[in-house]
């Protein structure tokens, strides 16, 4: 019965999203305010239907009702509760469940905040908000439908894969598709401007706060993942370069171009169609990055079960959207008013760079995951494109970027004093140096690319925290003024120095674990003693414990230093019965300076036991640093200049001379 | 109109077209070339409990055509094709070998016995070990056996009537001819 209500309700959905689609975008065409205004009613009756559906589906693996051919697959009567419910976005079809839902409830968020929007815009918005639904929705009732039956329904469901029963990977896909939802807001603010053929501060404002949500999301999202890849996969490393990831990546960096464009249309009114144009790509590469996944046409350890229908259905769906919105940009866009101009070294010309710089980034990853589908239909050639080429590309392209993130900040609107600004820098490129000269001086054999890597470190967080002491001028007047200063600055600036810092730890953890990281593999018998990165690794044996749903090996270990008292690490080497699977739970040890990270493996039948030793020094800070880039845009987003619903008109102006202010600042 | 503002639909347009092709004429999961044309991997393995004889690497080289299938009764994707395996068995159309994977021996004949035998021979791979000489990464699998016991392809997924018509049936002609 569950099953047959959230069939209908979905139904009920893409009704209401086809109506949503065409009534508000001819109600603005004709002026007519009811046709306008039905978009409201439209987004609130479909989110309320989506919502319906999934929890419909929720149910089904709450009470494990097999009879749904989803539950069967997905979820095993014994699984513990928490994974019984990620269970319903664990797979393809509950997975669009998700999107579509997401998508539902960010359309009713701008029907109910966006009282201050002009009506054709907001109507026009919803209306390709409600378009992009009907693709979604279609594609759910047509090809992959949560809701099928099975006869006869099976006494047990098949289990989830045991890999996937982690709270990372629980929370990974929901996070990562608020992200990838969230650029369709800034996607059909982009739609309806081209329509409009006009785009005012206003516009950005609105695109702002959507880009930099969706960009928070897929900040976090993207790191859950690749946590989880780093503890679970037990290979020790933490991203590789395999097409889901770029998928994801791609309109990360994307984002992250297309949030500093919008600063520019907000504050100056130029790089309009540019900031457009960014907007269509990267939903576009969201788009993309699900098609690749899941229409089979691409191999990957990430990928669900692919069926030629639905590579059919994503790839016309994925022509529409993103061929016609492309080609409305490509008639349109000439008809745009240019805005103010500014000279190449200034603030502007900064976030161009920035801008240049990411997508020239995102293009080469983009090729380089596309490239086996080029060559394979070419020549016919299997080949895979790994991490070589997307560090030898992607590397050299980071680098300037990271350069000019310094910069950037303290060149002025309009045009900057370049000279001024490096003679204002000269203190981090100093700092810096004597950074790579300290480490280059205890150990002359560092790569060096670890020097660039540490050195641009240095440059970024002292370079960050000097323009942030400036525009509070500290140490320049007395210490209250320099607080007044603080907290009268909007909390973008704070933001942006938050973020910028993030992005210098990254950089720390990916540079320090790489050129530094040490191991030991090899077979150890029970108490043996190996020292990995200053650390003495004993082996006390392994044995066989039961869990709930598998046995296990369990291999103890002791790590100490000699002078502080050891940690145990017990990594274990499960087997699950159902489905019957292997996996590997790494025994970490996080710690700001290192983790120490050890896998036990198969006994070698002599006593011995195959293990893998790591010691990885800062990686934590990757993760650190990606969720330091989080509260630096969400701190940006709590600036009230762009808060939802706290601008009325009076409240408006009050906010434009605010960021005169901050312009001039 | 000008035309730089063309170019990105323009650079779609060229993904577009890439993809449907790609879509419709490769399969990146294509078995590898190296396994095709090559002997089966060596074998030996006990029956699933009451259903035929065993399974060994000899056992495949039978002098004709034989689909090797890779089943488990914990897999629900196999029983989308058992029913089309029952079918081809009563038809006569090929013999079909059951390749029982990373199974209980209790389940795997309580599975047959309530979905029906499709399988001449059965082999219990318990443990998976065989499962990874032939490189099986998903159950249902599918290997088309020539007569003198060589891979010639691979099916990952449940074998439908169509791929069979499209994959199976030429090499079954090519061989009976």
């Amino acid at each position: 019965m569950v099953a047959e209500i959230g069939q209908f309700v979905l139904i009920l959905a893409l009704i209401t999203a086809i109506f949503q689609g065409v009534f508000p975008l001819i109600g603005a065409a004709r002026n007519s305010q009811p046709m306008m205004r039905f978009a409201n009613n439209a987004a609130f009756v479909q989110f309320a239907a989506i919502t319906g559906a999934f929890i419909c589906l929720t149910v089904g693996y709450i009470t494990s009702d097999f009879s749904i051919l989803n539950v069967a697959n997905n979820s095993h009567s014994l699984k513990p509760m928490l994974y019984k419910i990620s269970g319903v976005w664990g797979n393809h079809e509950g997975s669009l469940l998700l999107w579509s839902w997401i998508l539902a409830l960010f359309g009713l968020a701008v029907a109910v905040f966006g009282r201050n929007l002009p009506d054709s815009l907001k109507a026009r918005v919803l209306s390709v908000q409600g378009l992009v639904g009907v693709g979604f929705l279609m594609f759910i009732l047509f090809t992959s439908n949560p809701f099928e039956r099975i006869d006869p329904a099976p006494l047990d469901g098949s289990g989830l894969n045991p890999l996937l029963q982690d709270p990372g990977l629980a929370f990974h896909p929901p996070f990562l598709y608020l992200g990838y939802v969230g650029l369709s807001i800034t996607f059909s603010f982009a739609i309806a401007a081209l329509i409009e053929g006009k785009v005012d501060p206003a516009w950005a404002r609105w695109v702002r706060p959507w880009t930099l949500a969706a960009w928070g999301f897929l900040t976090i999202g993207i790191a859950l993942g690749s946590w989880w890849a780093y503890y679970e996969l037990g290979w020790g490393g933490w991203w590789f370069w395999d097409p889901v990831e770029n998928a994801s990546f791609m309109p990360w960096l994307a984002a992250t171009a297309l949030l500093h464009s919008a600063i520019v249309v907000e504050k100056r009114d130029a790089l309009k169609n540019w900031t457009i144009l960014l907007a269509i790509v990267a939903f576009s590469l969201s788009l993309l990055g699900t098609f690749l996944v899941r229409s089979g046409v691409l191999n990957s350890v990430h990928a669900f079960a692919t069926d030629p229908a639905r590579g059919v259905f994503i790839l016309m769906f994925l022509i529409v959207v993103i061929g016609g919105s492309l080609l409305l940009y490509g008639i349109r866009a000439p008809m745009m008013k240019g805005g103010g101009l500014f000279a190449p070294i200034s603030r502007e010309g900064a976030l161009v760079l920035n801008n240049l710089l990411l997508s020239t980034a995102t293009a080469t990853i983009l090729l380089g995951t596309l490239y086996p589908i080029f060559l394979d239909a070419i020549t016919g050639a299997k080949v895979s494109v790994g991490p070589p080429y997307f560090e030898a590309t992607f590397i050299p392209l980071a680098i300037p970027l990271i350069i000019a993130m310094a910069f950037g900040p303290f060149l002025a609107w309009k045009r900057g004093d370049l000279a001024g600004v490096v003679s204002r820098l000269k203190f981090a490129l100093l700092l810096s140096l004597l950074l790579v000269g300290v480490i280059w001086w205890q150990q002359t054999d560092t790569p060096i690319m670890a020097l660039v890597g540490l050195g641009l470190f240095g440059w970024l967080v002292i370079g960050s925290l000097l323009e942030w002491t400036e525009r509070i001028k500290l140490f320049r007047g007395p210490l209250s003024a320099s607080w007044r200063r603080m907290t009268q600055l909007p909390r973008s600036a704070h933001g942006m120095t938050v973020a910028h810092i993030g992005v210098a730890l990254v950089i720390l953890g990916i540079t320090a674990s790489e050129t530094w990281q040490t191991e030991h593999l090899g077979v150890m018998r029970p108490g043996e003693i190996v020292s990995v990165g200053g650390y003495d690794f004993r082996f006390d044996g392994a044995e066989t414990v039961a869990g709930p749903n598998y046995d296990a090996v369990r291999g103890t270990f002791l790590a100490s230093t000699g002078i502080e008292k050891g940690v145990y690490l017990y990594p274990e080497q499960r087997r699950y019965s159902d489905p019957p699977m292997e996996t590997t739970e790494a025994a970490i040890r996080p710690m700001l300076s290192a983790d120490l990270y050890a896998v036990i493996g198969e006994e070698d039948g002599k006593g011995g036991y195959a293990v893998r030793i790591y010691h990885k020094p800062f990686i934590s800070w990757i993760w650190i640093g990606a969720f330091v880039m989080f509260l630096g845009g969400a701190l940006s987003l709590s600036d009230r200049r762009l808060r939802l619903g706290a601008a009325r008109r009076a409240r408006q102006q009050e906010a434009a001379v605010k960021s005169l202010e901050g312009a001039k600042g | 109109m000008r035309i730089r503002f063309l170019i990105p639909v323009v650079t779609f347009v060229g993904i577009a077209v890439m993809m449907w092709y790609a879509l419709f004429n490769l399969n990146p999961t294509e078995i590898p070339t190296e396994l095709v044309s090559r002997p089966a991997p060596e074998f030996s393995l006990e029956p699933v409990p009451g259903y035929g004889p065993g399974l060994a690497q000899q056992d495949l080289a039978t002098g004709k055509v034989i689909l090797l299938n890779v089943f488990a009764s914990w897999c629900v994707a196999c029983m989308a094709e058992h029913p089309f395996f029952m079918e081809l068995k009563a038809q006569d159309t090929v013999d079909i070998f059951g390749l029982n994977y990373k199974d209980t021996p209790d389940g795997a004949a309580k599975w047959l016995a309530r979905h029906g035998n499709p399988y001449k021979r059965t082999g219990m791979d318990l443990k998976g070990r065989v499962g990874i000489d032939f490189g099986v990464y998903g159950v249902p699998e599918t290997f088309v056996i020539s007569p003198d016991g060589k891979i010639l392809d691979k099916i990952i997924g449940p074998v439908s009537p169509d791929m069979f018509e499209s994959r199976i049936r030429p090499l079954l002609n090519e061989a009976g001819s």
